[in-house]
């Protein structure tokens, strides 16, 4: 089993809440899609061919600023539970760690990380490169992905079309490789009904959504990913910097939609987010779903200071710790234990109650929300 | 992902509902999509994958038929395969395949010519460091001077490391 402390809380850079925006944006992530010259795709390869791009990519690795040194994952040699594990701290796609039965894993299946950029290797694409960083921060992400990219590619011969640009294994991808994506809470949009307004205007201007998994994925506690839909015919520069600005006019769409709830019916979100706190802090039993949707209601609490004590940190930790994989990791019991909701509600509880001593003022949050 | 109807087709339509403020995601496949009477290609727009296999499909009416036959001589793909996976064989099958893909990148990206940073540099063969080249220092040192004006320090230190050359 993958010890946790491999992959600390800082890890994806993701979690401490620092970053612009962080009261909406849990974090940025961007991929850039790349294959090698000479090698067919990752649909056509033979297990030998995965193993000589594998040794070639650690060997480049090394001699990269980003990368010595990095964690190096081999998914093919990991048992599933591990595989989910990495999977859902958004290290490595589903389709990489082989979750779907019918797609299992493929050998030379591998991942490489360290603070806050890496690569999957023997993905649908030879190399994945990506890059995370807390909060909305596109500019930052993409200048160590890039550079990531820039001494990698001196190292490597990356398949590159005079015309078409990085060539990848499909073509939804091709030309810059880039997808750049936003992770951004939005309940207020959610409650008042206008989401799928938003979600269809950003498919109007060349913007598409996931869920919390990224593509194909369920959307849970109101937690989108936005990101540019198209990849060819565009700078870089200019699919962040519309990305970005569309982003923040989300932002502001979410944040005039809190006003709205909070002038119209204020008892109403003070109830509902009072409601969410109470059940996380004393449910006996919380599925993850129903742990992310409560998350969802304290958060916007939170963002609408109705809540004092409980902060971001605890949230996103909260986030990522209430899944299966990390919370059996947590507890030292395996993925299917059938405990594993009473266990979640018995963590999130603990965390609640910490975060309520540590908050100034007295030890019962309840009673100050009474106050 | 299988369509959560039928269970048997892919699912290629992934329609948001919102009902009792929760947002839940539905998987469907076109037929299903269809028969529920939701408009499949406003839907499948919405994701880059709906949006690829409803383009794909509309291009074999278009895709020139010699391009059926045609195999690319690196990897040995056809342009069929291309169309039941959605996915190539090599970096080749761009080239060989270069009339159809054309056509399929105009209508996915609205464009066909890459507008982005270009590649510039490849190892040896012997897989050897490549010669000095004149752009990759200048843009380290204007990311390193933008890292520092950001205050990503932690960023700067890496593009230090990087200016400084390879560690072996």
């Amino acid at each position: 089993m993958i010890d946790l402390r491999l992959i600390p809380d800082g890890g994806p850079g993701w979690l401490d809440a620092s970053g612009p925006e962080n009261h909406l944006v849990l974090c940025t992530r961007i991929r850039l899609a790349r294959n090698l010259d000479g090698l067919p795709f990752g649909t056509r390869n033979s297990p030998d061919e995965r193993e000589r791009l594998l040794d070639d990519v650690l060997r480049a690795a090394e001699r990269t600023s980003g990368l010595a040194g990095a964690t190096t994952w081999r998914l093919d040699r990991l048992d599933l539970s591990d595989r989910h594990l990495l999977h859902e701290r958004h290290l490595v796609s589903s389709e990489l760690a082989g979750l779907d039965p019918s797609r299992p894993v493929v050998s030379g299946a591998a991942c490489l990380w360290q603070g806050g950029v890496g690569v999957m290797v023997n993905e649908e694409d030879h190399l994945r490169l990506q890059g995370f960083r807390s909060g909305l921060d596109l500019d930052a992400v993409y200048r160590a992905t890039d550079l990531l990219d820039d001494e990698l590619g001196q190292r490597l011969p990356f398949a590159f079309h005079p015309e078409f640009g990085y060539l990848t294994t499909c073509p939804t991808n091709v030309g810059t490789g880039l997808r750049a994506s936003v992770l951004i809470h939005l309940p207020a949009l959610v409650l008042t009904k206008e989401i799928a307004k938003v979600l269809q205007g950003l498919a109007q201007v060349g913007l598409t959504f996931r869920g919390w998994y990224g593509e194909g994925s369920e959307v849970v506690g109101n937690f989108f990913q936005l990101s540019n839909q198209t990849t060819l015919g565009k700078s870089e520069r200019d699919l962040l910097d519309h990305l970005g600005m569309m982003v923040r006019q989300v932002i502001a769409y979410e944040e005039q939609a809190r006003q709205v709830l909070m002038r119209e019916a204020p008892a109403v979100v003070e109830d509902k987010v009072w409601r969410a706190y109470g059940l996380l802090r004393y449910a006996r039993t919380l599925s993850f779903d129903e742990t992310m949707n409560l998350l969802s209601g304290v958060r916007l609490g939170v963002g609408l200071g109705l809540i004092e004590p409980v902060g971001l940190y605890a949230l996103n930790k909260l986030l990522i710790y209430s899944q299966p994989a990390h919370l059996a990791a947590l507890e030292g019991v395996p993925l299917d234990d059938p405990g594993l909701a009473v266990r979640r509600a018995r963590y999130v509880r603990s965390v609640l109650d910490a975060e309520a001593d540590r908050h100034r003022g007295g030890p019962s949050a309840r009673m100050e929300g009474n106050g | 992902m299988q369509c959560e109807q039928c269970g048997t087709r892919e699912a290629v339509v992934h329609l948001t509902q919102i009902a009792e403020d929760q947002v839940t995601v539905v998987h469907l496949c076109e037929k299903c999509a269809a028969d529920r009477g939701f408009d499949t290609g406003v839907a499948a727009s919405q994701t880059p994958l709906g949006g690829f296999l409803a383009t794909l499909s509309s291009l074999g009416e278009l895709g020139p038929s010699e391009a059926d036959t045609e195999r690319c001589p690196v990897c040995g793909a056809g342009f069929d395969d291309f169309r039941k996976t959605g996915r190539l064989g090599c970096a080749a099958c761009y080239t060989t395949f270069s009339g159809p893909l054309r056509e399929l990148m105009r209508r996915l990206h609205g464009a066909v010519a890459h507008a982005g940073e270009r590649y510039r540099s490849a190892p040896s063969a012997a897989g050897e460091a490549p010669a000095a080249l004149p752009d990759p220092v200048e843009k380290l040192q204007v990311q390193l001077r933008e890292a520092i004006a950001a205050e990503d320090f932690e960023l700067a230190a890496r593009l230090r490391d990087a200016l400084r050359g390879p560690r072996d």
